[in-house]
Parts: C-alpha cells; sequence; structure tokens
C-alpha cells in the first residue's frame, strides 16, 4: 500500500475515534445522562434503576472505555420509543429511503453541470452563463426547505397535483426532493466547471490540438475537460457532504422515511439512543465519502498525495 | 443583457442590509399589531390585495389571526441578531485559536487542527441539531452553538497566514526588539488575517441566518410564540393550499437579506482578497 492511502486511512480512523467520543459526551453535556436516556415521565426511581441498568454509576472512563468498544460495531442500546436497538432504525432510514434521494441528488447536481459548465465557459456570458451566475447567487441565498416549499406550492398545489408533495415510493415522489437538495450544488457546479474550463482553455496544449485541425468538440471534450475535471471529484464529494446535511430539512419537508426525518422525529420524544446512532452514521458516512475521495484523486493524480488535513 | 458591475451590485446588496436593520430595531414602532396577539376572527386573512384581504394586515394574517406584517418586522432582528452574533462567537474563537496555533506551533497546533478535523467529520446541522437537543432550543443556545461550531474554518485560515507571517522581517524584528508573543500577534499578525477573515465572516453571516431558520423551521430554533422567519415557514407549510402567502414571505424576506449580503460578501472578496481573480 502506498504510503499516501496509509496515511490517509490512519487519518480515516483517528477522526472516527473522535466522531465517537464527541457523540459519548453529547449526552453528557448537561451532566446527566441518565435523565436524558430513560423516558422523560420516568421517576427518580426509575432514573436511578436505569442509570444503574445502563451502568452509567459506574466511573467515567469505564464508561468511556466500553463506549469507544460497543459504537464502532453499532451498539447504541434500545430506541426509547420502540424498544429495538437504535442503529437497526436508523439504517432502515438510511437505506433505500435517504441513500435514493441523496444518489439522485448527486447524479443531478454532478451529471448536469458538466455540459451547462462546458457551454457557459465556450459562450461566455452567453444565456447559460448568465443563468448559472444568477442561479447560483440566488440558489445560495435561501433555504433549500423554503425552495422545497415553493416547488411544492407550484407543481404540486398549483398545477392541480402535477407531482406528489410528499411521500414516497415511486419515481414521481422522488423529482421535487431530488431537485430541491441538488439546485444549490447543481449551480455551484456549473460556476466551478466553467472557471475550471476557462482557465485549461488558456493552456499551449488546447491551442496545440485546435491548430493541429481537431474539431472543436473534439478539443473541448478530449482535450480541455479532461483537464478541467481535476477538482471534479472534489467537488462531488463536496455536494454529496453538503447534501447529507440537506437531508434533515429536506426530509422534513417531503414527509421523505429517511435518517434525517428520523433525526428529527427522536428529538421532541428525547430519544438519544436513536440521536447518537443517527449522528454517528452522518458522521462515518461524511468520513467514508472524503476518504474515497481523497484516495480516487491520489489515485489519479499523484500530485494531490501530499495530505496534510482536508482544508 | 449586461452584467451590472460588483460595487453597484454591493450598495444595493448594503442598502437591503441596512434597510432590514432599520426595519428590525424599529419593529416595536412600525408593526401594525402585536406580533404575538392573536384574533382568531381574522385567522387566515389573505394579503390586502386579493379578496376578502384588509389593509389592517397587508401581507395577510396567520392560522391565529396573527399580523404576517408584524412577525416579519419581530423576525428580522431574531435573524440578523443571530447571524452577527453567532459569527462575531465563531470569528473571535477560530482567529484566536487558530492565531495561537500558527504561532507557536508542535503539539497545541496538532491537537487543535486534528480537533478541527473531527468537527468537520459532522454535517453541520446534524451537530447543530443534536447538541439543541440536549440543551435545549432558545435565542442563547442557538447563537452559542451555531458560534462554537463554526470556528475551525477561521481557525484554519488564521493558522495559515500566522504561519507565513511568522518569520517574517517585521515580525522577527518586532521580537528582537523584544515585543511579548501576545503584543506580536495583537499588533503585527491580526492586521494581516483581518482582510480573509472578514471576507469569509461575511458569507458565514449569510449561512448562519439561513441555518438559524432551518433549526426554527424544525423547532429547535426559537421557541413559539416569539416570531422567527423559521418558524413563520414552518407553521406555513401545513396551510400551502388554503394560505400560500404564510409559506413565501418568510422565505422572500430570508432570500432578500442573504442575497444582499452574499453580494456584498463577493464585492469584499474583489476588493480585499488580491488572489482571487476578477470577474471569473
Amino acid at each position: 500500500m502506498p504510503a499516501f492511502l496509509l496515511r490517509r486511512f490512519l487519518h480515516a480512523i483517528f477522526v472516527v475515534w473522535g466522531v465517537v467520543t464527541v457523540v459519548f459526551f453529547l449526552v453528557r453535556l448537561t451532566g446527566d445522562p441518565a435523565a436524558l436516556l430513560v423516558d422523560a415521565s420516568a421517576t427518580r426511581e426509575e432514573v436511578a434503576q436505569a442509570r444503574h441498568a445502563l451502568g452509567l454509576d459506574r466511573p467515567l472512563w469505564v464508561q468511556y472505555a466500553e463506549f469507544v468498544r460497543s459504537a464502532p460495531l453499532g451498539d447504541f442500546g434500545l430506541s426509547l420509543r420502540e424498544r429495538r436497538p437504535a442503529m437497526g432504525m436508523v439504517l432502515e432510514h438510511f437505506w433505500p429511503a435517504t441513500a435514493q434521494l441523496a444518489a439522485a441528488a448527486l447524479v443531478l447536481a454532478v451529471v448536469l453541470p458538466i455540459p451547462l459548465g462546458v457551454l457557459a465557459a465556450t459562450h461566455r456570458n452567453g444565456a447559460v452563463d448568465h443563468l448559472s451566475r444568477l442561479g447560483s447567487l440566488f440558489l445560495q441565498s435561501m433555504p433549500s426547505f423554503w425552495l422545497g416549499l415553493m416547488l411544492i406550492l407550484f407543481f404540486a398545489v398549483g398545477l392541480g397535483g402535477l407531482l406528489p408533495a410528499f411521500g414516497w415510493g415511486t419515481l414521481a415522489h422522488l423529482i421535487l426532493p431530488a431537485l430541491t437538495l441538488a439546485a444549490a450544488p447543481l449551480a455551484q457546479n456549473v460556476r466551478l466547471i466553467r472557471s475550471g474550463m476557462l482557465e485549461v482553455l488558456q493552456h499551449d496544449y488546447v491551442r496545440t490540438a485546435r491548430a493541429k485541425g481537431l474539431a472543436e468538440r473534439g478539443v473541448i471534450y478530449r482535450h480541455a475537460l479532461r483537464n478541467a475535471a481535476g477538482p471534479f471529484l472534489t467537488v462531488s464529494g463536496l455536494s454529496l457532504g453538503f447534501m447529507l446535511s440537506g437531508t434533515i430539512v429536506i426530509e422534513t419537508v417531503f414527509s421523505w422515511p429517511g435518517m434525517g426525518r428520523l433525526i428529527v422525529q427522536a428529538v421532541p420524544g428525547r430519544d438519544f439512543p436513536v440521536i447518537q446512532a443517527a449522528v454517528f452514521l452522518f458522521a462515518i458516512l461524511f468520513v467514508a465519502v472524503n476518504l474515497i475521495v481523497d484516495v480516487l484523486q491520489g489515485l489519479l493524480d499523484p500530485r494531490a498525495r501530499v495530505f496534510e488535513g482536508r482544508t | 443583457m449586461r452584467r451590472v458591475p460588483r460595487d453597484r451590485l454591493a450598495v444595493v446588496g448594503l442598502a437591503i442590509v441596512v434597510v432590514a436593520a432599520l426595519l428590525a430595531v424599529g419593529a416595536p414602532t412600525l408593526a401594525p399589531t402585536d406580533p404575538v396577539q392573536n384574533d382568531l376572527l381574522a385567522r387566515l386573512t389573505p394579503p390586502a390585495w386579493l379578496d376578502g384581504g384588509t389593509w389592517r394586515h397587508p401581507l395577510g394574517t396567520d392560522t391565529l389571526g396573527r399580523d404576517v406584517v408584524s412577525r416579519l418586522l419581530y423576525g428580522a432582528r431574531v435573524s440578523l441578531v443571530v447571524g452577527f452574533s453567532a459569527v462575531v462567537v465563531a470569528g473571535v474563537l477560530g482567529v484566536a485559536l487558530g492565531l495561537v496555533a500558527g504561532y507557536y506551533g508542535g503539539r497545541l497546533d496538532d491537537a487543535l487542527m486534528r480537533l478541527g478535523d473531527v468537527q468537520l467529520a459532522f454535517p453541520a446541522l446534524v451537530l447543530a441539531v443534536a447538541v439543541l437537543a440536549v440543551v435545549g432550543s432558545g435565542l442563547a443556545n442557538v447563537v452559542l452553538v451555531l458560534g462554537v461550531t463554526g470556528w475551525v474554518t477561521y481557525a484554519r485560515i488564521a493558522r495559515g497566514e500566522t504561519l507565513s507571517l511568522r518569520h517574517r522581517e517585521f515580525v522577527e524584528g518586532a521580537r528582537a526588539l523584544g515585543a511579548r508573543d501576545a503584543a506580536i500577534l495583537w499588533r503585527h499578525v491580526l492586521p494581516n488575517v483581518l482582510p480573509s477573515i472578514t471576507v469569509v465572516a461575511t458569507f458565514s453571516v449569510a449561512r448562519t441566518i439561513i441555518a438559524e431558520a432551518s433549526l426554527s423551521f424544525l423547532g429547535l430554533g426559537i421557541p413559539p410564540p416569539a416570531p422567527s422567519w423559521g418558524a413563520m415557514l414552518d407553521e406555513g407549510r401545513n396551510y400551502l393550499t388554503t394560505g400560500w402567502w404564510l409559506a413565501l414571505f418568510p422565505g422572500l424576506a430570508i432570500l432578500a437579506v442573504v442575497l444582499g449580503i452574499n453580494v456584498i460578501g463577493d464585492w469584499l472578496r474583489d476588493a480585499l482578497d488580491p488572489r482571487v481573480e476578477r470577474g471569473i
């Protein structure tokens, strides 16, 4: 294994350990985790009983050592509401609902910007260029959940139920939430591909390719785009991370039965095992995406192998 | 279609933000009615220009008959206060830690930067939701959570600039003349870090306002009945068919203010940060 891969993996393991530690201390922020980990209506005796049953009366370092051992295996205890393993519930909500939504949004946000970004760069100050500039400014200035509400208002209420406003199951249900989640990163990615292309198009090898009589299409797609695609992986990784965060509000807007909505629903019921498990899984997914992006980039481009933490 | 020059756009952005601030400050005198006063007989009154609307409630009323304009005006206070104070908390914390990490280096630097790596592993909104679930919602908690979770970016920028400055002649010179570390950091390093920090902070005020709206939308921000734009959208989303104005106007308010701030940020980046190429 090349040294850069080893360094990168060790760093990921360190971050996972950090994540576990943060999740451990999360329920101890207010001092008494027992009060959080039992039903809100519990009497003082029941809380004391639970404290003992959950081992919360043992020294902190013993509890921590056990948590560090069990959390990575997905053991976060039982959901207070449903009395079954919290991580199992989170996984049921992640797969397939959240995975589906994130995948659909990622395809929209990463594939569509390629032709649009090229168009914006080759036709500077043309319609696509202006629209993407306005689009990225506006979409980054509105809360994604509000965009979702407006899309519902237009497509589900205004156009007489052209698309379903909420629910899950068919392709039609997927369209509005995926579009909402993808909108802001999509517009931003168009701008990124555009500026990457503009930079590459000034290089000598593009002039050479043109000079030797290649068709413009070939110059753009075979020579320029390939070299402009360097930051593309990073962009995809960033978009996916952004979307993971976005699922928490978008799933709530569209009543999408994923893990974002699960964590929001767990808050009023103070179902902390579920919150802990969901926060852990969110962070692990985030770390995994970053790791995969860095490794792929390192394999594709040796210059990216100098790894010193993400900036 | 010609591009409007950045600085002219920035003036528009600044005007929007100034007007929003004035409206927020003047809310008690400007608001037509008390923002939390129910009037069930007038519930779901549409905006004034529609059938059934009245100029007593220019933008209509919500499901409890509360005046939308009044709630928007008071909601501006929440958005602006949270947006600016959380960024101040994050900026002061992050810059201080970044300066110290960059200047002294070594173990402290390693520890702080690794801590930042761990924190960035959490999607920001997920972490905020989880912490607020534990400590409870409310204005102060929202500011603290959004502030404390926002330090990493500032710390990284401040650290990077400090690293590149700490062996420059003017810093070495100050040290040779016997200046204390704190004085060097404050007088010689900090002023060089501030331009980039200002640009980042401007954009993050915009992002923080959206984050506050998201948290309030999820019921974790400012508790009802206090008006907040995010909470208004949360109430409005259940009445899209009968009271669409409840979901439209608070969103437009957020869009206007955040757009204004982002445009100012773009202009500041061009003006203060020469590394960014103009126009691309």
